[in-house]
């Protein structure tokens, strides 16, 4: 079947198989392989990407049901050579290891300060509980989604966008 | 709460003047993981290539009867079905493991655990080639499995290995350590003696990243690549030269990014086997990459030691002695991955940080029905299992004398005078002051106000437990004469090239797992040559590239391999000075080492940076006799001993009266690995570690039930912490120095994770003491604490 979707704000047009998974559509067919594959039950989260501004878990949507819609992926997340502030506190922070956890847990910490820009430290607990870390023992995480909470992206950052965009 | 890790204070922490020890300097590594580029294994693509899957056994003990691939190689996109005939026809059916035993590789005569590897397909696409594995009909002929490892060793029991020529039983090995008539000795005197049987049950490192690897044979030259998720691609290399017969210069090992390894990813897995093989038969690459079930049901799991302990005493609580037999449950096949002389790693660390008269213990190693492993997930090579049993122990002992268990270790400790401390069983601690990184944290903590708020809550029928861990670590393997893994010694290599423009290029023998080697490693570089941790690549990972060394785990890389590379950038200095007497004129000897530069005794102002040396010396200086051009060293390094990083944790826990849920309020870790390199790393592995821990004692468990099927196969069922159920960790440190360290640095990488599990279950044990309970094994799930609250604790099986 043939879906039609947005990827980073290209548009996106590909034939697939039904049953294929979103997350090895992002991999496999468009090779954005920033987004990575963790369990087979839904667990991780190290799948996660935005569709339509939501985290969603991209192992447990099929690529037709994205038909139609807006995917962010981690390649997305930053603006030309302007890190998103999520990316910047991550590297501030420490808030990564290995590194297979982090796009994930970097586009629930968008989407979690896109609606809510001050999130208390529980608060973000809660939002990446749906995410697994081996390595950083969270803490880090939760500091480095606190440093982008408080460096938002300057206005002239966002200008940039605009212009680019 | 408090955070005693140095934060950034000026701009000029982490200068180029101190690059180690101060500040935060940010990963090299970073930029590419945030945005996504990172490159691991499943990230590879290679023109023509094909996907493999495994086809796994649903039973634990069966005879193969029969196998029939005709409807799978019908399938239009598959191109090859792989069965155990076929690799015995190859030669490939069984292959060595870590262990001197064999694994199968494909089953050929029986399936000895569920979940074990049975036939292989090749496929176009990852989708096809698991619609193939349904089409693949397979009769077994079920057995009665071995499950309980209590009773692999019962007269009758089925013999698992009976491949293995002139086998009738279940038994591997019976190892020992320390003077059991001396010990024996001490215990029948002794004030006090206290016994428990305490269980370390079956777990998993479970990495983010799951196995696999990409397989690349080319069939004109001979040579095969092989790009893995591995922590020890030399040691990869030639084992599979052996293996395969392919000559060793014709193998690559390309270990990229790896999501995680916690020791899953040391050994050699049939998964990588059959994707070599697969690419030999196709003549095309072949990537093989597990799910999660895969990883959780096969690939090697941590600890299952069933230890009963025994610790002597005065009654005034001077601890005497230790003793301890060991059942350990090593699955089907022998695949446990430590240094050869050691078939139980390093458990017999277990006198832990005490100064004892006598120790023994034994260890047997049984084979049961299930999958292979028990040296991963931080284990430091068993020591997880040591600690754990001596910190159980010692707070059993002071329950029993009505002492503070803090009191109790303090009134124990190895004095800072007595290291180099050999202690019963054949260790040399190198160096240690316990005491003060034990008030450090119990002043973090509070730890008498803690006592007292545990004492209110509990006149109130409030459940709080505080724990206390007080551990040392050995690691760093290890010393050549006594330490190889298969043959190879446990030295490492490291390569240091200065470019004529003073850049740099450090290659190394371990592979990061995202330990942050690419960072750290230069740091080491920049704080002995003096040239900026930015202009300093590090090259990890790739047989091709760098020098031959045993890999990353047992936290060996900063010991061995950090060794290695302050080494070999004090040798480079050296040629640097002879190199800078040529240019200045002058005799090596009457020049000086200031950080980046070579300079003439009493005048400073002459002298020769490093990066003008190394343009000198790819240039036309007339260099000193015995000189030759470039400026680049290598070295290996031989350990003279391994490193004993310790540390004092304190957990406070509350109980749930009314469902045993606990809650771990406040966890505080207080390390000492000597000579810090890059705190924030440092505190990172530390969260990690501790985040171990919490999941060992409190949820994770690979369980089985009486058929020998897995029940801890997915994350659905094998639970691992979130945000959510870990606290904001405090940390602190000390820093004592190992003595034998060029740069006095320890490992640190697994502290955390050896030392958390018994600070976890002593504050559980602890808040539920109301109730009597004197031990309880992990996990301590919400279920197993409550039924302790009924006085019915169980071992888990």
């Amino acid at each position: 079947m043939q879906i039609n979707l947005t990827i980073n704000g290209t548009d996106v047009t590909r034939e697939i198989e039904p049953r294929v998974l979103l997350v090895h559509f992002i991999r496999d067919d468009l090779r954005l392989t920033g987004t990575h594959w963790g369990c087979d039950t839904s667990n991780c989260g190290t799948c996660v990407v935005l569709m339509d501004g939501q985290p969603v878990k991209s192992c447990t949507v099929l690529a037709a049901m994205a038909d139609g819609h807006a995917i962010t992926t981690v390649e997305g997340l930053a603006n030309g050579a302007t890190l998103d502030p999520v990316q910047q506190g991550f590297m501030e922070e420490h808030g990564l290891q290995c590194g297979f956890c982090t796009p994930g847990m970097m586009l629930t910490a968008r989407a979690l300060l896109d609606h809510n820009p001050h999130p208390e430290p529980l608060e973000i607990r809660e939002a990446i509980s749906g995410q697994i870390c081996r390595c950083t023992g969270y803490a880090t995480i939760v500091r480095s989604i606190q440093w982008a909470a408080e460096h938002p992206m300057s206005a002239a950052d966002t200008a940039e966008e605009e212009v680019r965009a | 709460m408090t955070i005693l890790e140095d934060r950034p204070t000026n701009p000029a922490a982490g200068g180029h003047d101190r690059p180690i020890g101060h500040g935060r300097m940010q990963r090299k590594e970073d930029p590419r993981f945030v945005r996504g580029k990172g490159h691991y294994v499943d990230d590879i693509v290679l023109p023509g290539m094909l996907h493999g899957a495994i086809l796994r056994a649903p039973v634990a003990h069966a005879r193969l009867v029969s196998i029939d691939t005709t409807e799978a190689l019908a399938h239009p996109k598959v191109l090859a079905v792989i069965t155990g005939a076929d690799l015995q026809a190859l030669g490939l059916a069984w292959a060595p493991t870590l262990s001197m035993d064999v694994q199968a590789v494909l089953v050929t005569d029986k399936v000895r655990f569920q979940g074990q590897e049975v036939a292989f397909v090749v496929a176009e696409d990852r989708y096809a080639a698991r619609d193939a594995l349904e089409l693949i009909q397979v009769e077994y002929d079920v057995l009665p499995p071995v499950v309980d490892a209590r009773k692999a060793m019962d007269p009758g029991a089925p013999v698992i290995r009976d491949d293995l020529a002139g086998r009738t039983d279940n038994h591997i090995f019976d190892w020992e350590a320390g003077d059991k008539a001396e010990t024996d000795a001490v215990f029948a005197s002794a004030d006090v003696v206290v016994s428990q049987e305490i269980v370390y049950p079956r777990v998993h490192p479970a990495p983010m990243e799951t196995c696999g690897a990409v397989a690349d044979f080319d069939p004109i030259d001979g040579r095969l690549t092989l790009y893995e998720t591995t922590q020890a691609p030399h040691a990869h290399r030639t084992l599979f030269a052996m293996v395969s017969g392919i000559p060793e210069h014709k193998i690559r090992v390309v270990s990229p990014d790896i999501g995680g390894g916690f020791g899953n990813k040391v050994g050699i897995y049939p998964g990588y086997i059959l994707a070599v093989v697969g690419s030999i038969v196709t003549g095309k690459p072949v990537k093989w990459v597990e799910d999660r079930s895969e990883n959780l049901m096969s690939t090697s799991f941590a600890r299952d030691y069933i230890m009963q302990g025994e610790i002597a005493a005065t009654k005034d609580g001077k601890i005497l002695a230790l003793r301890t037999n060991v059942l350990a449950d090593h699955g089907a096949f022998n695949a446990t991955a430590q240094p050869t002389k050691y078939p139980a790693g390093f458990f017999h660390i277990f006198t832990g940080s005490y100064d004892l008269a006598a120790a023994h213990c034994t260890v047997t190693g049984v084979y049961t029905n299930k999958a292979p492993g028990g040296v991963a997930y931080a284990c430091s090579f068993r020591v997880t299992e040591a600690v754990y049993l001596v910190e159980r122990m010692v707070d059993i002992l002071a329950r029993k004398l009505d002492m503070d268990p803090a009191e109790l270790r303090l009134k124990n400790f190895i004095k800072p005078e007595q290291f180099p401390y050999a202690n019963k069983t054949g260790w040399e601690y190198d160096s240690g002051d316990y005491e003060p990184t034990m008030r450090l944290s119990m002043k973090m903590a509070g730890y008498d106000e803690l006592r007292r708020e545990q004492k209110e809550k509990r006149a109130r029928g409030e459940l709080m437990g505080i724990g206390i861990s007080f551990f040392t670590e050995t690691v760093g393997a290890g010393p050549r004469k006594d330490m190889d893994i298969l043959g190879l010694g446990m030295a490492d290599g490291a390569e240091l090239r200065i470019h004529p423009t003073g850049k740099a290029v450090v290659r190394i023998s371990v592979q990061s797992q995202g330990q942050g080697h690419e960072t750290t490693f230069a740091q080491i570089v920049a704080e002995e040559i003096g040239i900026p941790p930015e202009d300093i690549d590090v090259v990890h990972g790739d047989t091709d590239q760098t020098p031959f060394g045993l890999g990353t785990y047992g936290s060996r890389s900063t010991p061995v391999s950090g060794a290695a590379v302050a080494l070999v950038a004090r040798k480079v200095r050296e040629k640097a000075r002879f190199i800078a007497a040529a240019m200045l004129e002058t005799r090596p000897e009457d020049l000086e080492w200031e950080k980046g530069r070579w300079f003439v005794k009493g005048d400073p102002s002459v002298g020769k940076t490093i990066a003008e040396i190394a343009m000198g010396a790819h240039g036309t200086v007339a260099l000193p006799e015995g000189i030759e051009g470039n400026l680049d060293a290598e070295v290996t390094y031989d350990p003279p001993n391994l490193t004993f990083p310790f540390g004092a944790y304190i957990c406070v826990v509350d109980v749930d009266p009314g469902t045993g849920h606990v809650k771990v309020r406040r966890f505080i870790a207080v390390d000492d690995c000597g000579t810090r390199i890059n705190p924030m790393i440092i505190e990172g592995q530390i969260h990690g570690g501790l985040t171990d821990g919490v999941g060992m004692a409190l949820m994770e468990f690979i369980e089985f039930d009486a058929e020998g099927n897995c029940l801890g196969g997915s994350f659905m069922d094998y639970l691992i912490p979130t945000a959510m159920e870990v606290p904001d960790w405090e940390t602190g440190f000390t820093v004592t120095p190992s003595p034998h360290h060029p740069i006095g640095a320890k490992g640190i990488g697994e502290s955390a994770t050896v030392g958390s599990p018994p600070a976890v279950v002593n504050a559980v044990v602890d808040a539920l003491a109301p109730f009597g309970v004197v031990h309880m094994d992990m996990p301590c799930t919400p279920a197993r604490v409550w039924e302790a609250m009924q006085g019915r604790t169980r071992p888990p099986v």
